[in-house]
């Protein structure tokens, strides 16, 4: 019995904290418009978010294409078919790896940082000074980061599949012999611009909405301690990991699934 | 100086800028306050005094609207605070200025980014008056040397000194003070001291000074609250104050360690626990 209890009351607590957390992304949302004339504050979180992730995003995108045409030649070329060593690995890539790593990666950088600066910011009184100069946190803060993390997000995975698609090049075509005129070409014929490239748009986006409006919320809503801002930032990567991972698999039945 | 509070307290109710009137307020099941009353002159420094964790802090959290009351009313410029839309709340918050006691300055910001913050945000002026503004109101707190340093590169009192120059740049009627003196050396505090009364007679403003610094608070205030236990134990002018009868008053004014607030927290009796402890 007392564990029904406590399972009901974690239940509980999580479905508190999820109605909680939907009513603060509404608050933001509304905070957006204003935006509109000041997307500067919008621009510097892009830079703060996107740019100082490009690295580990360029690396990790030729490395995880490399490694896809690694692996893809071995396996196709039993067949006779490594001709389509390309479409393996942009398909592999726009569809799943591209968005799914990207955010993960982006959920470890970004996400982490935008926590750890907004749990900061309350811990030493700054958004309580800011709403004591009647200025609100949500929109002057937040706002602009979510939105940034939004828009940063599409443009790394992107970025993330291209490289990747390159190192699989590479690979493919420089170290193992494939032949180039094949791997571009079969690209160019199974690659669909609605059905792959939109749908990888489409499923980056929304883990970009998820992976930063966890992390805005969790900075948001710490414990005001450094102990406080420490859970927080580890609940951001965990919890957004998980959720890029269950969103990928409902956004894949729904757009892929016939 | 009067032993208890009144709803007529204070220096003056009918030129009150601030006026507390039966609050109540609870956190975590603690009564902070119970039945307080305060009146805060205008063109007064006024202390709120009182022992770490009386809810000194939560005073002003109350009277800027950051949390509600759970009986009673604030009312700040004839408005009641916790009645007021969000919108209304902070068109009145841009008649207050709060120094938090962290300064609570935004790190990535310089100095005069920081000064110019609320400037930026409320009003549409050209850079050249901006400038000028913010110059000017460094000036008053003597730091127009450091407008171009990163709060990081500041001491405490420095800044606390900013903090106060962003306070007052959109001219408010009162500036409320989170513990100024707490932290500080000798003489950041005189200057802090120096600073928090001047700028309250030249500017025009109504100040409230959180503190439990006595002797800088009091050589200051106009008029002094003293708060413990949930209630207003004592006000009055710092003389009063300082001759004060009240055995409570007195031992907080001379910070006597065993009084009325005793040394030991409560606990049972210490031979029981040595005796039984191990039962327990």
């Amino acid at each position: 019995m007392d564990l029904l209890q406590q399972l009901g009351q974690v239940g509980l607590q999580a479905f508190q904290r999820l109605g909680r957390g939907s009513l603060f992304f509404f608050q933001v949302l509304l905070g957006f418009p204003e935006l509109i004339r000041r997307f500067h504050l919008v621009v510097v979180q892009m830079w703060s978010v996107g740019v100082r992730s490009l690295l580990l995003i360029v690396v990790a995108g030729t490395f995880v294409g490399m490694v896809l045409s690694l692996q893809g030649y071995n396996t196709l070329v039993d067949f006779g078919a490594e001709e389509s060593l390309g479409v393996l690995v942009a398909l592999s890539l726009v569809r799943e790896l591209g968005p799914v790593v990207s955010a993960l990666l982006f959920a470890g950088r970004a996400g982490s940082a935008l926590t750890a600066e907004i749990g900061l910011m309350k811990a030493t009184e700054q958004l309580a000074g800011m709403e004591m100069m009647a200025v609100d946190p949500l929109r002057r803060i937040v706002a602009p980061r979510l939105l940034g993390g939004i828009l940063a997000m599409p443009l790394l995975a992107a970025l993330f599949s291209a490289l990747g698609v390159i190192g699989g090049f590479f690979v493919g075509v420089g170290l193992l012999g494939v032949d180039d005129g094949a791997f571009w070409s079969q690209m160019q014929t199974k690659v669909d611009l609605s059905d792959d490239i939109l749908n990888g748009v489409i499923k980056s986006v929304v883990f970009g909405v998820a992976v930063t409006w966890i992390a805005v919320f969790e900075g948001y809503d710490t414990v005001p301690t450094s102990e406080g801002v420490s859970r927080a930032t580890t609940r951001t990567v965990v919890h957004s990991s998980l959720a890029v991972l269950g969103l990928d698999f409902v956004l894949t039945a729904l757009m892929f699934n016939g | 100086m009067s032993p208890d509070s009144g709803v007529n307290a204070g220096s003056g109710a009918g030129d009150s800028l601030v006026s507390i009137r039966d609050l109540h307020f609870s956190r975590a099941g603690r009564n902070i306050f119970d039945g307080v009353d305060i009146e805060i002159t205008r063109g007064k420094v006024t202390a709120i005094m009182g022992p770490s964790g009386t809810g000194k802090t939560t005073l002003l959290r109350l009277i800027g609207g950051q949390i509600r009351p759970d009986q009673g009313a604030v009312e700040v410029d004839g408005e009641v605070v916790h009645s007021l839309s969000r919108e209304k709340l902070f068109q009145l918050r841009k008649r207050m200025g709060m120094l938090f006691q962290s300064g609570a300055l935004l790190t990535d910001l310089t100095v005069f980014e920081n000064v110019a913050f609320p400037l930026r945000e409320h009003t549409d002026l050209p850079e050249s008056v901006l400038r000028n503004l913010v110059l000017m109101k460094l000036e008053a707190v003597g730091l127009r040397g450091a407008h171009g340093l990163l709060p990081r590169e500041l001491s405490g009192g420095m800044a606390r000194r900013v903090a106060l120059a962003r306070a007052i740049v959109l001219d408010p009627k009162m500036v409320m003070y989170d513990e100024p003196f707490t932290g500080q050396d000798p003489i950041s505090m005189g200057v802090l001291v120096k600073l928090i009364r001047e700028l309250n007679d030249a500017l025009g403003l109504s100040s409230i000074v959180v503190s439990h610094d006595v002797r800088e608070t009091l050589a200051i205030a106009d008029y002094v609250y003293v708060i413990g236990h949930g209630k207003v134990v004592g006000h009055g002018t710092p003389e009063e104050i300082s001759g004060t009868d009240s055995p409570w008053v007195e031992q907080f004014v001379q910070g006597l360690p065993d009084g009325p607030v005793s040394f030991d927290y409560p606990a049972p009796k210490f031979i029981d626990e040595l005796m039984h402890g191990a039962e327990r």
